[in-house]
């Protein structure tokens, strides 16, 4: 039979640039010479520009000294460190404001998210108000108008507000009081970190002895126990080793105290509130997407709604909730460039931003700066797909 | 004592009914507006708390809110002195004269004044494209494609940038601004994103190697960064790559990298699309004897596309709002129009601020939430066409 087949269609009727693979390969080739000519015409014409404009190539700006200084620094930094330290004082910027922004966004975002699922009508329909309005306005304008119109707006020094419990509020920023350890505390953290590390023993041999015999433990207060109340005790007996720096105002400034930079306040909360916009509604599609039949047969084999809803929805609505949930994160740690709008420093204000113009070395610095962003983006992703293939649904 | 209970049962019923009473309505307090209180906002002491703790929410932003942008609103004066905060009125609320002096300066930006109507009849032949397309029982939508896509582009083009040869001053972009530029920037993100993004996806399911390769590499760098550094590469890189005497103009610059910015997105959603078509149609189609092309123009893309609809819309909504960004390397759209002119001292005024950021406010609230209801009716409408 194939023999015949062979016979009555003869290969050698198809011309050869109808046989797929050769267009398939022509194809490739006239791509990769389409790329590679774009990338030779491209560099060729930088390095002729560049020259033309006597601007030096390469990272030896790197160590160079920098000369401006910087608002908010984690590290220490001064205007005679090098554009290397600055592009870290920008970098751990960006992380702490990413980072605080993901807790409240997350801790925010839960709750819109499951009032708009409430029965009470009230409760929905504001948490529905709030979705609508903050994700149609462009974070830009919330941003901008947390900054200038809000921040800005503040009495000035003078006029300071005086918070009870010693906050201090003006347009020059929020002063907290700054904890400061005393002789002893080091007692207090090591407890901690023992608290913290018991815990984790103890809920891990919890779910063993569940797994192999069906009896619960009380993880959750034990936890709470061992890393909340164990520091307190020690902290007690210790002889409370903590005072707080209350903020002082004075004429000029205000001595003492945590300065928040106002920069710092707009991005953190308008960052959180937009995004929390969104991890509502990924909480919301989440949880309904546990069908309802989940519920009624864990109500029929008579547990209660609270371990049904820790036992069985969370867990399922966990599975589908979290690449979104995900993918936020990274908006949002994307979304805290725009710090560059309202001048707080992070790594695209300080590095593409400042460096940027002083140097005049635009490929290097938006390079550098987009490789960063890279490679929190890829790891983050590689990460979720280590995730995904673990949660995924095991099937028959 | 000597009766058994049988006995005073028979003694005791005089009375059985044997006919069904008509139904009673439901008590008054399950039913009407209290039924529906007691059902919605107070079931249970929790949410009894709840619906007092957000009234007292709502009671305190509403007021507040109106009183700033109409009870105590400014609503007439010639400069800042009307907006001030004087004796006789300690409390000021919008400064309304400002966005109203502004408002041409918000659409227009700096468009010479004498050629805005070229501006107004750019916005009726964009209105006429966007109605058209999306009416459903518009006549001759056939024509309404070739309109919005060949000539609205063209005509458009020819309009605001000027052709002098027909007696249209040229305008230079630098002096375009506001809502204008707003539009023109997503108008091109929205009309470039669609195909590129399209072919992005089909590169990236491509079997071809070298194609699926540089597919990939450009969604996953584009979107493994902010737009903010895509727009400083366009605007700070991108005049490094060309000859120098053909290097883009700003506007171009900051298109180029939206443009780029919105297809890597939009190939995303193109590709979710053709992951949820079942391999049968790619099956049955090649079956039938259609080449790639045919296949995917006729078989895959309208499926694809149809189910994606919603998810481009939102995406298009992504797009509008990050538009405002080009406000960071310079372009005066609407957002950066009202920075420009609630720091101009003639305005300065406490209330100036937010006044301009609630005119812009408005402006992105109606288009936003507009697209995203044409986006749910539009997953309604199909998947009425998918109920059986």
């Amino acid at each position: 039979m194939s023999t015949e087949l062979k016979a009555g269609s003869p290969p050698a009727s198809v011309p050869f640039y109808n046989d797929p693979k050769v267009r398939s390969i022509a194809y490739q080739v006239a791509l990769c010479l389409i790329v590679a000519a774009l990338v030779y015409g491209a560099a060729s014409n930088a390095i002729e520009n560049l020259q033309r404009a006597r601007i030096a190539s390469g990272f030896g700006f790197w160590n160079n000294v920098a000369g401006f200084d910087i608002s908010q620094t984690l590290i220490s930094y001064s205007n005679v460190s090098t554009y290397g330290r600055a592009f870290w004082v920008g970098l751990l910027n960006t992380l702490l404001v990413a980072a605080l922004g993901i807790v409240f966004a997350t801790i925010l975002g839960f709750i819109v998210g499951i009032a708009r699922l409430s029965k009470n009508w009230l409760v929905s329909k504001a948490a529905q108000f709030y979705v609508e309005i903050i994700r149609n306005l462009p974070l830009l304008l919330q941003l901008l108008f947390w900054y200038n119109a809000v921040l800005k707006a503040l009495p000035d020094l003078r006029d300071s507000l005086k918070i009870p419990g010693g906050l201090v509020v003006n347009n020059r920023g929020l002063f907290l009081p700054a904890p400061q350890a005393q002789a002893g505390f080091g007692f207090v953290e090591l407890t901690f970190l023992f608290g913290v590390l018991a815990a984790i023993a103890y809920s891990y041999w919890a779910r063993k002895r569940q797994e192999q015999t069906g009896q619960q433990a009380p993880v959750l207060l034990v936890s709470l126990g061992l890393i909340v109340a164990l520091p307190l005790v020690v902290f007690l007996i210790a002889g409370m080793p903590l005072t707080f720096d209350y903020p002082q105002a004075g004429r000029f400034n205000i001595s003492g105290g945590l300065e928040i930079v106002p920069e710092f306040a707009a991005l953190l909360f308008g960052l959180s509130i937009y995004t929390a916009a969104f991890i509502a509604e990924v909480v919301r599609a989440g949880i309904l997407a546990v069908s309802h039949g989940q519920t009624e047969a864990s109500y029929s084999l008579g547990m209660k709604p609270g371990p049904t809803l820790r036992l069985i929805v969370v867990p399922q609505a966990m599975r589908v909730i979290i690449p979104p949930l995900t993918s936020q994160y990274l908006n949002l740690t994307k979304n805290s460039s725009l710090a560059v709008a309202i001048g707080y420093p992070d790594l695209v204000q300080v590095f593409t931003g400042t460096v940027l113009n002083q140097t005049g070395q635009a490929v290097e610095v938006v390079a550098i700066t987009m490789a960063v962003y890279l490679t929190i983006s890829l790891s983050t992703s590689f990460l979720m797909n280590l995730y995904n293939s673990r949660m995924k649904l095991v099937e028959r | 004592m000597t009766m058994s209970e049988g006995d005073l049962a028979v003694t005791q019923i005089n009375f059985v009914r044997r006919e069904t009473l008509p139904a009673q309505p439901p008590p008054a307090s399950m039913t009407g507006a209290v039924g529906w209180l007691r059902e919605n906002l107070f079931s249970t002491p929790f949410n009894i708390g709840l619906t007092v703790l957000i009234s007292l929410l709502i009671l305190w932003i509403v007021p507040d809110l109106l009183r700033f942008l109409i009870f105590d609103a400014v609503w007439s004066g010639a400069d800042r002195e009307a907006c001030l905060i004087t004796a006789q009125r300690p409390v000021v609320g919008a400064c309304w004269p400002f966005a109203f002096e502004r408002l041409p300066y918000f659409i227009y930006g700096s468009y010479p004044i004498s050629e805005r109507w070229r501006v107004d009849v750019f916005f009726v032949i964009l209105a006429v494209a966007i109605v058209w397309l999306l009416w459903l029982n518009a006549p001759r939508r056939d024509l309404a494609v070739v309109y919005a896509f060949i000539f609205t582009p063209i005509a458009s083009f020819i309009l605001l940038r000027g052709w002098p040869l027909i007696g249209l001053e040229r305008v230079d972009t630098v002096l375009w601004g506001g809502v204008l530029v707003t539009i023109v920037v997503s108008a091109v993100g929205i009309v470039i994103s669609l195909p590129l993004g399209i072919l992005l996806a089909l590169g990236r399911r491509s079997t071809m190697p070298a194609v699926k390769l540089f597919s990939v590499m450009f969604i996953e760098f584009v979107r493994g960064v902010p737009l903010v550094t895509v727009l400083f590469m366009a605007s700070v890189m991108l005049p490094l790559f060309v000859p120098e005497n053909l290097s883009p103009d700003k506007l171009l610059r900051a298109l180029i990298g939206i443009a780029m910015f919105a297809s890597a997105y939009m190939a995303e959603v193109v590709r979710a699309g053709l992951a949820a078509i079942p391999k049968g149609q790619y099956e049955g189609a090649q079956a039938v004897g259609l080449g790639y092309w045919q296949m995917m123009r006729l078989i895959i893309l309208p499926q694809a596309l149809k189910i994606t609809i919603p998810n481009i819309v939102n995406t298009y909504i992504g797009l509008f709002k990050d538009t405002t960004l080009v406000f960071i390397v310079g372009i005066f759209d609407l957002l950066r129009t009202v920075e420009v002119s609630r720091i101009d001292p003639k305005w300065a005024a406490p209330s100036t601020s937010p006044t301009g950021y609630a005119v812009a406010a408005v402006f992105y609230l109606i288009c936003c939430y507009g697209m995203s209801r044409y986006a749910q009716a539009t997953e309604k409408r199909l998947a009425k066409a998918d109920r059986r």
